[in-house]
């Protein structure tokens, strides 16, 4: 059975805007991003919305729903009770182009700045060897779908602008990982990640964890054993002592 | 960003820039219980370091937050006589900056006292209370990095925990099992799942290796210590409870109000 919802969407642009209220008959099975299509199809042509797959895949249609940063696509609309109001707002942390649609472009050039996958020598016989367990642990880090919900949750960034000079953000240290942690790598990028990518920013107060729709530990196994990486090569004597004498990295 | 790296100030954020949270759910609810529960055995601790020697031990039991004791004034609980007679404070001073540092520096304390007493973020997606933000990068929360050094202090008085359930069957009549002897074995275990489910010490035991397959000792503890990971913050929590709870038992004996059960 259809019920009507109010929905209030962003309208507006770099130059300014506000909410629109619409009211919407949701059938059973919708999700906001559908509710969204059908207010653009019947109501407001005009409405900017960044989409792809529709099925939680591409990670495009990033927004805050009630202020929470999640996937229109993936949001069901039985979440809300019938008649409720619901609010549809842009991502906050990325400068507005139009109505839902924010320019993302901070989240790619922080990617280009990561240093590229370095692998040791061939072996002998020409090949590369890595055991399953090696490579286990990174799995998880390439579930990543891109939907920067973790990069604009983060507080950081979010609530201040001025760290995004020197900020990877969440996303990009779940990509540290994977590299830092791969078997055959031989970057180490604990230097840049202290220094220019403000992993000592993170206070792992774990929003990204909190949004993320691949469900990627991004705090516990990512973040914190990045920063754990840190303290080995930066704050502890101890540990570079017992290098020193035994040779061992 | 721009061409010469620096991100625009004038640039239009959208609504949420205007409102500290767009949220309607009562998100304050869990900055807000924590801060009490955090806060409450905050004072409650303090309290008791203040405490006369006296009401700290019952019988063969001896309070959490007095072990190891080390000074002379431990009397016949003294577990190291490292301190002389001339300490004549509460011997819980001496002992209660480990697992205070231990905590305090918790990769997940500072999750919840950050959110629930900085306000860096009081919840996701609501507003920083400050405008200015260091994280982890300034004096003195850089000294967060020294976590895994209190892990390695915390084991050891983990140890002397153990020792003290150890000790709480040995009664005057000698072999004995009293409720306190429980309690005091429940606390200990409570707080080895909270050492060994810490963030440093799943680093040490294996996660800094980049190549298990050439370390399967260590792959396999790191894989158990892993699974007790995913737990750390209910461990953290319920040992929390555990230790002041014990404290509780001892002292309501100690000073007359419970009666210790003996099972045998
Ligand atoms: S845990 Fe760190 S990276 Fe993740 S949202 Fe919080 S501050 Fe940002
Ligand atoms: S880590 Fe998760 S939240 Fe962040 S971009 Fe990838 S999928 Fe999205
Ligand atoms: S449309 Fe692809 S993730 Fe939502
Ligand atoms: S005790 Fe919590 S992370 Fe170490």
């Amino acid at each position: 059975m259809a019920s009507d919802y109010t929905i209030r969407l962003w309208r507006g642009d770099a130059t300014g805007g506000d909410f629109c209220e619409f009211r919407v008959s949701v059938e059973p099975g919708m999700v906001v991003l559908d509710v969204i299509h059908k207010i653009q199809a019947t109501q407001a042509n005009d409405l900017a919305v960044r989409w792809n797959c529709k099925a939680g895949k591409c990670g495009s249609c990033s927004a805050e729903v009630n202020g929470r940063p999640r996937l229109t696509c993936m949001t069901r609309m039985n979440l809300f009770q019938p008649g409720e109001t619901i609010t549809v707002a842009p991502m906050k942390t990325f400068p507005l182009i139009r109505d839902l649609v924010t320019d993302v472009s901070f989240n790619f050039q922080v990617a280009r700045q990561v240093p590229a996958f370095k692998p040791k020598a061939r072996e002998a016989d020409g090949t590369y060897r890595m055991q399953q367990e090696d490579i286990d642990r990174v799995q998880e880090f390439h579930k990543c779908i891109e939907c920067f919900l973790c990069q604009n949750v983060c507080h950081v960034i979010r609530d201040h602008p001025e760290h995004k000079r020197h900020f990877a953000g969440p996303r990009m240290f779940v990509r540290y990982a994977a590299l830092e942690m791969h078997p055959l790598d031989t970057n180490d990028r604990r230097e840049l990640l202290k220094q220019k990518m403000g992993l000592g920013l993170c206070n792992i107060t774990k929003c990204c964890t909190e949004v993320c729709p691949e469900s990627i530990h991004i705090t516990d196994n990512a973040i914190i054993p990045l920063k754990e990486r840190l303290v080995d090569e930066f704050y502890d004597p101890l540990t570079r002592l017992l290098k020193k004498l035994t040779g061992r990295q | 960003m721009n061409s010469n790296g620096t991100f625009g100030e004038q640039q239009y954020y959208g609504p949420a820039t205007v409102a500290r949270t767009l949220r309607r759910d009562p998100w304050w609810v869990e900055a807000l219980l924590t801060a009490l529960v955090l806060g409450g055995f905050v004072v409650y601790a303090t309290w008791v370091a203040f405490q006369p020697f006296d009401y700290a031990h019952a019988g063969p039991y001896l309070s959490p937050f007095y072990s190891p004791c080390l000074s002379a004034n431990c009397g016949e609980h003294v577990s190291l006589p490292l301190i002389g007679s001339w300490w004549n404070l509460s011997p819980a001073f001496l002992i209660l900056w480990i697992p205070a540092g231990f905590r305090l520096t918790c990769y997940y304390y500072r999750k919840a006292y950050y959110r629930s007493f900085w306000w860096a973020p009081p919840g996701c997606a609501v507003r920083d209370a400050r405008s200015g933000y260091s994280g982890e990068t300034a004096f003195p929360l850089v000294l967060q990095n020294i976590h895994r050094y209190f892990f390695y202090l915390a084991t050891l008085v983990l140890a002397f925990l153990w020792w003290d359930a150890a000790l709480a069957f040995r009664f005057d009549d000698g072999f004995g099992v009293g409720m306190g002897t429980l309690v005091l074995t429940a606390n200990a275990a409570l707080l080895s799942l909270y050492s060994i489910s810490c963030h440093s010490c799943r680093h040490l035991c294996g996660g800094r290796l980049d190549v298990f397959s050439k370390a399967p000792g260590r792959y396999r503890i790191w894989r158990l210590v892993s699974r007790f990971n995913e737990h750390h913050m209910f461990y953290a929590w319920i040992s929390l409870f555990g230790v002041a709870l014990t404290d509780v038992y001892v002292r309501l004996v100690a000073m007359g109000i419970l009666h210790d059960i003996r099972f045998f």
